[in-house]
């Protein structure tokens, strides 16, 4: 307990800022203003740069950022990860109902509950012989990279809370979201890019999930480590471009003489809010020049198009993978690529491999590019949704299922090849090395050199956490 | 970890001043229970589950407590106090806390408990659940500053540190941080001049009275409210559906415009629908209990969402009257506080008797305004005296009777099916008619469509029509819909003759799934559907039965169109239309009687009892022929009535209906029902109820947080006030009172404020103006060197604060500016612009959002539609909350997104533009009385001469460019709704525009200072 801990926080922002935004005379906003506006002016204009919580990692860390494919609506494990032959012989006979009583579900609700056998084959690929399904033969094709967990679980049954409780630790709203997590304890390696991004993409196989944007907010954690949603259409920030009419020398005009004249009120007031104004309109005018540079594609080589398979920044799942990369590049710490249509209550045999080829590609020649690149040991990828689905068959789908799915992970710290955890017999409980949500979000915080119960912060009097009140980490599948 | 230490972060203050000067005797409340708190209570503390070796430390009895020949703390006597043995010990195996528990205490933390028990270890109880009486004013020399006497308080402590006060603001300063307190609006440039240059003594005060009274008043407060009780325009969760509460937003405007007290403001919300007779208005503020977050999600269990629900409001009510965290013991005993699981789940039972849909859309209860219950009145005479007609029996209506009697025993409703002679689908769906007359969908599965049937039928009338939605190999899962399941969302039916849109009497189907009844394709309403889970994959009828007979021609021409919106495919793929001209009723299960009807008719008419043959004889007039004319005026008029209702307003409120049980829920888990039945208490720390002899209520609650006896809720509310004034409060964590929460910094302040709040009568303007009056509101804000460093945070006000403006008041200023705000105060939400694209997440169904034009572009921020998943984005950047959750305190963060919004967003770049018209029209015709104009209005104060010399060089640059490039300037004067004037140079306006886009994005701009 430091009672004088908030004050000292501004003494020092004030050191930080206070100094250097001071006084006319000196003010050159470094990268930006220019001094024909007001001869002998100048400031000089740090970015401020959050440099995290935590003054050092409390152990080495393995991954220095992360690339979470989110697959919204719960991917069927049974089609995807998690090959389940019993499952297949008991085809059209009633669950047993050891495996189901007293159990939380979904849709299936009061239901005759009847075994509905997986929809496609697996195979085995690579050296290591990960068993995945053929609907996957790109992903199959980086299988040495893969970790597969074949053990989760969650709490929350139904998406939207289930979202929330794969982003926050928790189905309460107003917690901050893992990305959100990371900069706070890590601070951000990107001047002009934020260091938390979503991306979404959508297909044509499923019921579009609704993802609200709690999914990504900082709930009590300062906005500033709030994730920024890129659009595919329109500005791919909000708000990053000009207004019609107004040309990039006069919007620099603009921004310029607001930082001036910001800085000639501090001379008056002396009010270290107003440098930290300045510095935040030093990165917007950064973005604007950033962003557009960033989503233009037009720089990339055609056999990298080729790889990820997309002809350009279209908001198809590949060319977010291929931007993903590039925001890798930049130092944005956490990336997260959302696809939408993953909830295949029915016609899941063609949906799942509609989805499936939706993702396929983009997703393995993420990895591949990252690995040719250096990359990939300090990238760490998750692939993976919310939830699973139940053997049982809902129609010619499955319903929600929350008591075992599996997910894959890779890079950064992760020991590839690999499977870990099993469910049962005809994959309804995850028996065998369970993981927890909070598992995961410990076993991702170590990844990055953090305890996970030392990431705290203090609110409503109680310091709070990713993992909550829980959360092992998951040692076997580290590097 | 470290210290925050960048900028641009909201500091939270956790614990207050809470340090022991060395002079000062300890006092247990600020000085060692903090310590106590943070390091022991974990396991020794309120949660019995997790308590070690049956010691807790929390209580008084606990502390002192003597066991096995030891003693806790032996006042006065170290050597005999285990505590502090235990902790002082140099002995890592004894000493406390022990490694594991991750707590250490610090030299000086050890020391002040030491001093503490060497004092004689006097024990208080957490200051917070004390009854507050109304301590001494401090007796302070007089002096200019002291105005009232808050300034005495304040006075006092500051003399205690050294401290001295700021001088007082200049009256500019004074007037624009009135106005933004009290309106969230900027004084004009009149009311500036008119109150500098106004010399009655009382033109402080006068001005204080003039902006309370103002209307803008009450929804600057509302901004502050609707966060607290999380009020919003959409459910929430998942799809995230638009609901209607408007109402209740406009009851809290008017409240804190009409200065209802604040003890009625309370109890009106929590229990209004429980109050004698109550008013519209009282059952509109009981919406309150229906502003948290619900569902809609296919699959969502109720048990689960009834739990959620039933939390959601303990944490509301312990956020918004407690500052208390009651939400911590849901699963356990808190750990810091004294409130067991227990007594949350007993908080819970409180509201056991709210009626509400677990799962689905909440009923929306329909509010006429007085005019319209008037119209609904006369409306409700008119059908009553044709209604009179229908019930009365004549002769002439007997020998009909007689007759339908005998016809009736034989009849058959016979169904002609009706082959389309066109069948056409909106997006692109391929609709075949098959032989037996039935419409198959192949093809092209858009997302959702409209199909357009048109049908000749050869009858000189019909009375009903048959839908038959019918299983197909060719569909998902056999159909009928074209989505994976088989379902299908029909969402309108309409059936138009000549133009003319057919009215039912009824609508009956053979299934309906929960929550889409077949009622809904016939309610005009496009977001209500009928849909058949879990029976996909069988045939179903749905019967629509027409007030009055169709088509008066041979043959008779039909267009039936069916509309399914929900999206995701919900579409239908098979089915098929009937007709009949059979008499009524028509229905889908195939009755052709009622069966009480049918029961009677079975009785020879003499054998009848005289009930009987009153109800049958009833039930004719509802059919005979010669009473059409009667019905069709009935219909007509119903269908007025219909219209009319479909226009009220509509809210959600609080009903009741027998209490369901609350259970203690193990954990937290919900599937888990081994737990005891509660009923309805409160905290026992907290004080108790008076009610013994019944199950208490909502009513009961909401008086007792609101008595005297309540050491919170006064404190609470004043403490928050005093947040609005000054920037932080009293208690620098306005949500935690609680023993981790900040100490007052004024304790007697405090006190006193929440003592004369509640002998006053709870009057809340009277409340804040007695704080504005004060001569610590009156302060510079601008802070020199020295007392910056002597007090960083302010703490001990010495001078006033200095802040950002709220998202919704930064949205209002530049409206003001601009001159484009319109004042109208309450009324629905509106929709303005907003970047194209931003709801593409939402779905079932997917919405677009359509921008509002005209005054409804330009209302105030707190008017704004509030979805809670996909806040507007400019609000969502100036940390608006979701109000998904109670939010105390909104972060007040400094971030590239907010320039990003105030330099490009539509609204701030139209709002330069009118800003630049004003400049032009009113700033006269140098470049320097236009900066000096352009100032006034938004600043408040003149420019100065480095700021003029600036702008002026921005006004002839950019003029330049936009002379050489005329189209740029006109694409500019184009961004917004707004009209460019034709009476401006367009060259100069534009030029104008990039000058006031700077004034408008300055940090000063946006500052409360």
């Amino acid at each position: 307990m430091n009672p004088f801990a908030d004050h000292q926080s501004r003494v020092t922002r004030r050191t930080l800022f206070g100094r250097s935004a001071r006084g006319i005379g000196s003010l050159a906003l470094a990268s930006l203003l220019n001094p024909r506006l007001l001869p002998g002016a100048e400031i000089k204009v740090q970015v401020d740069h959050w440099k995290g919580a935590l003054s050092k990692p409390h152990f080495a860390p393995k991954a220095k950022r992360i690339i979470y494919l989110y697959m919204a609506g719960g991917p069927s494990h049974l089609e995807t990860l998690d090959y389940k032959p019993v499952l297949a012989k008991m085809a059209g006979q009633p669950m047993p109902a050891s495996y189901t009583q007293g159990m939380p579900i979904a849709q299936l609700q009061g239901q005759k509950l009847t075994c509905f056998p997986p929809q496609h084959a697996f195979k085995r690929y690579g050296e290591s012989g990960q068993e995945i399904s053929k609907i996957f033969p790109h992903i199959g094709s980086v299988a040495d990279e893969l970790c597969v967990i074949r053990s989760m679980v969650t709490e929350a049954i139904n998406h939207d809370p289930a979202h929330t409780y794969m982003n926050t630790g928790t189905t309460i709203s107003g917690r901050p979201a893992m990305g959100s997590w990371l900069n706070y304890g890590l601070g951000s390696e990107s001047d002009d890019l934020p260091g938390f991004v979503v991306m979404t993409s959508q297909g044509k196989y499923g019921q579009s999930q609704p993802i609200a944007a709690r999914q990504w907010h900082s709930g009590f954690l300062p906005s500033r480590f709030q994730g920024v949603l890129f659009h595919s259409k329109g500005d791919p920030v909000l708000y990053v471009g000009r207004p019609k009419g107004v040309k990039a020398d006069q919007q620099r005009e603009v921004v310029e003489s607001i930082q001036q004249l910001n800085a000639l009120e501090n001379d008056v007031v002396d009010d270290p809010e107003i440098a930290t104004r300045i510095s935040a309109y030093e990165t917007a005018f950064r973005m604007q020049t950033s962003v557009p540079e960033l989503i233009d594609l037009s720089s990339e080589p055609k056999h990298i198009l080729e790889l990820y398979g997309t002809q350009g920044a279209d908001g198809s799942f590949a060319a977010n993978c291929l931007l993903a990369r590039r925001l890798a590049e930049r130092g944005v710490r956490f990336i997260q690529l959302y696809h939408k249509d993953w909830d295949h209550h029915g016609s899941i045999k063609r949906d799942v491999q509609g989805t499936a080829e939706e993702v396929d590609r983009g997703a393995a020649a993420l990895i591949k590019d990252l690995k040719q690149r250096g990359m990939l040991d300090e990238t760490l990828i998750i692939w993976g949704g919310e939830f699973g689905r139940t053997p049982m068959g809902q129609g010619s789908g499955r319903d929600h299922h929350i008591k075992g799915f599996s997910l894959w992970m890779a890079g950064g710290g992760i020991k590839g090849g690999i499977s870990h955890g099993a469910t049962d017999e005809l994959g309804y409980a995850a028996v065998q090395d369970i993981v927890h949500v909070n598992d995961l979000h410990a076993t991702i915080l170590h990844l990055f050199g953090i305890d996970h119960e030392k990431l705290t912060y203090r609110f409503q009097g109680r310091d709070f956490r990713l993992t909550d009140v829980a959360g092992k980490v998951v040692k076997p599948i580290l590097a | 970890m470290r210290a925050l230490q960048a900028t641009g972060l909201l500091v939270i203050f956790c614990l207050g001043p809470a340090v022991a000067r060395a002079d000062a005797p300890v006092d247990f409340n600020r000085d060692v229970r903090p310590i106590l708190s943070e390091t022991c209570f974990q396991c020794h503390g309120p949660d019995q589950k997790k308590r070690k070796a049956d010691l807790r430390l929390d209580t008084k009895d606990g502390l002192f407590k003597q066991a096995d020949g030891y003693a806790n703390i032996v006042p006065g006597k170290l050597d005999e106090s285990e505590l502090y043995v235990r902790i002082a010990s140099d002995d890592e195996a004894e000493r406390m806390p022990p490694p594991k528990s991750g707590k250490t205490l610090t030299k000086s933390q050890v020391d002040t408990i030491k001093r503490w028990i060497e004092e004689g270890a006097e024990w208080k109880g957490h200051w917070a659940y004390q009854k507050p009486t109304r301590p001494a004013v401090p007796n302070v020399p007089a002096a200019p500053f002291v105005k009232n006497d808050i300034d005495r308080f304040i006075l006092d402590k500051l003399n205690e540190r050294g401290l001295k006060p700021s001088p007082e603001a200049d009256r500019a300063t004074l007037i624009r941080r009135l106005s933004l307190d009290l309106r969230g609006l900027p004084p004009t440039p009149d009311e500036v001049s008119a109150f500098v240059n106004d010399n009655d003594a009382n033109a402080y005060e006068k001005l204080v009275d003039r902006l309370l009274a103002t209307p803008q008043y009450g929804e600057r407060m509302a901004v502050y409210w609707l966060d607290l009780v999380r009020f919003a325009d959409s459910a929430g969760y998942h799809s995230d559906n638009p609901r209607d509460l408007w109402l209740y937003r406009d009851y809290v405007i008017k409240s804190f415009n009409d200065n209802m007290p604040f003890d009625r403001f309370s109890i009106e919300q929590l229990a209004g629908d429980l109050l004698p007779n109550n008013s519209d208005e009282q059952r509109i503020a009981s919406g309150y209990n229906r502003l948290l977050q619900t569902t809609e999600e296919g699959g969502a269990q109720a048990k689960e969402y009834m739990a959620k629900y039933a939390a959601d409001r303990v944490r509301n009510v312990g956020s918004v009257w407690l500052a208390s965290t009651l939400g911590c013991s849901e699963c356990h005993d808190h750990k810091y506080d004294p409130f067991t699981t227990k007594e949350f789940y007993s908080f819970e039972a409180f509201f056991a008797d709210l009626k509400e849909r677990a799962v689905g859309r909440q009923e929306q209860v329909k509010m006429p305004s007085p005019e319209q219950k008037e119209q609904l009145r006369q409306l409700d005479a008119e059908i009553a005296g044709h209604q009179k007609v229908l019930d009365t029996p004549t002769a002439e209506l007997a020998s009909a009777q007689a007759e339908w009697e005998v016809a009736a025993k034989t009849r058959k409703v016979e169904w002609n099916v009706l082959r389309p002679v066109e069948a056409k689908s909106q997006n692109g769906a391929t609709l075949s008619t098959l032989e037996d007359g039935s419409v198959l969908a192949t093809g092209n599965n858009p997302d959702s469509d409209s199909y357009t049937l048109t049908f000749k039928a050869d009858r000189p009338k019909l009375t009903a029509l048959r839908l038959e939605v019918l299983p197909d190999g060719s569909l998902p899962a056999s159909g009928p819909g074209r989505t994976g399941n088989g379902n299908f969302v029909l969402d309108e039916l309409v059936v138009s003759i000549g133009g003319k849109n057919a009215a039912w009497s009824s609508v009956t189907a053979t299934h309906s799934q929960d929550g889409f009844a077949i009622a809904n394709t016939t309610d005009g309403k496009p977001g209500s559907g009928w849909a058949i889970l879990p029976n996909a994959g069988k045939p179903q009828t749905a019967v629509f039965e027409a007030a009055s007979d169709l088509g008066e021609t041979t043959p008779v021409e039909l267009t039936v169109t069916l509309h399914m919106n929900y999206g995701t495919q919900h579409t239908i793929g098979h089915f098929r239309f009937s007709a009949t001209d059979a008499a009524r009723p028509i229905r889908a299960d195939g009755s052709e009687w009622p069966k009480n009807i049918a029961a009677i008719l079975a009785i020879e008419p003499d054998k009848r009892s005289d009930a009987q043959k009153q109800e049958i004889a009833a039930f004719h007039r509802t059919i005979a022929p010669s009473l059409e004319p009667t019905r069709k005026a009935i219909a007509g008029l119903k269908q007025r009535k219909e219209q009319l209702e479909k226009a009220l307003p509509t809210t959600l409120v609080a009903e009741t209906m027998p209490a369901r049980d609350m259970r203690i829920l193990p954990r937290g888990n919900w599937l888990d029902e081994s737990g005891p039945v509660v009923t309805p208490t409160v905290p026992a720390s907290l004080g108790g109820l008076e009610v013994t002899d019944r199950r208490p209520t909502r009513l009961d609650l909401a008086h007792w947080l609101v008595a005297r006896d309540n050491p919170l809720v006064a404190r609470v509310f004043v403490n928050r006030l005093w947040k609005l004034a000054f920037g932080q409060g009293i208690v620098s964590s306005l949500e935690d009172f609680g023993s981790q929460g900040a100490l007052p910094t004024h304790p007697h302040l405090l006190d006193w404020l929440a003592v004369d709040f509640m002998e006053n009568g709870w009057d809340v303007k009277r409340m804040l103006k007695l704080m504005l009056l004060s001569g610590t509101y009156r302060q510079s804000s601008v802070a020199h060197e020295e007392l910056r460093q002597k007090d960083p945070a302010n703490l001990w006000l010495a001078r006033q604060g200095r802040f950002r403006l709220d998202a919704e008041m930064v949205r209002d200023n530049a409206l003001s500016i601009g001159r484009l705000l319109v004042a109208k105060v309450g009324g629905p939400s509106v929709r303005p612009y907003q970047p194209e694209g931003y709801w593409a997440h939402l779905n079932f169904p997917r919405r677009e959002y359509v921008a509002d034009h005209g005054p409804d572009e330009y209302r105030r921020g707190l008017y704004t539609w509030w979805q809670r998943s996909f806040l507007h984005p400019s609000l969502l950047a100036f940390d608006a909350s979701t109000r998904e959750e109670c939010v105390v305190q909104r972060p007040r963060s400094n971030t590239p997104l907010q320039a990003l919004v105030l330099l490009n967003d539509p609204t701030y770049v139209e709002a330069s533009r009118a800003f630049a018209e004003r400049i032009l029209r009113e700033g006269g015709s140098t470049t320097e009385s236009r900066i000096q104009r352009a100032y006034q209005i938004a600043l408040s104060r003149p420019a100065r001469a480095n700021e003029v010399a600036l702008l002026s060089k921005v006004v002839q640059h950019q003029h330049e460019q936009f002379q050489a490039d005329r189209a740029a300037a006109n694409e500019l004067l184009h961004v917004g709704d707004r009209p460019a004037p034709a009476d401006l140079d367009v060259a100069e306006l534009a030029a104008w525009t990039e000058a006031a886009r700077v004034i408008l994005n300055l940090h000063e701009t946006i500052t409360r200072n």
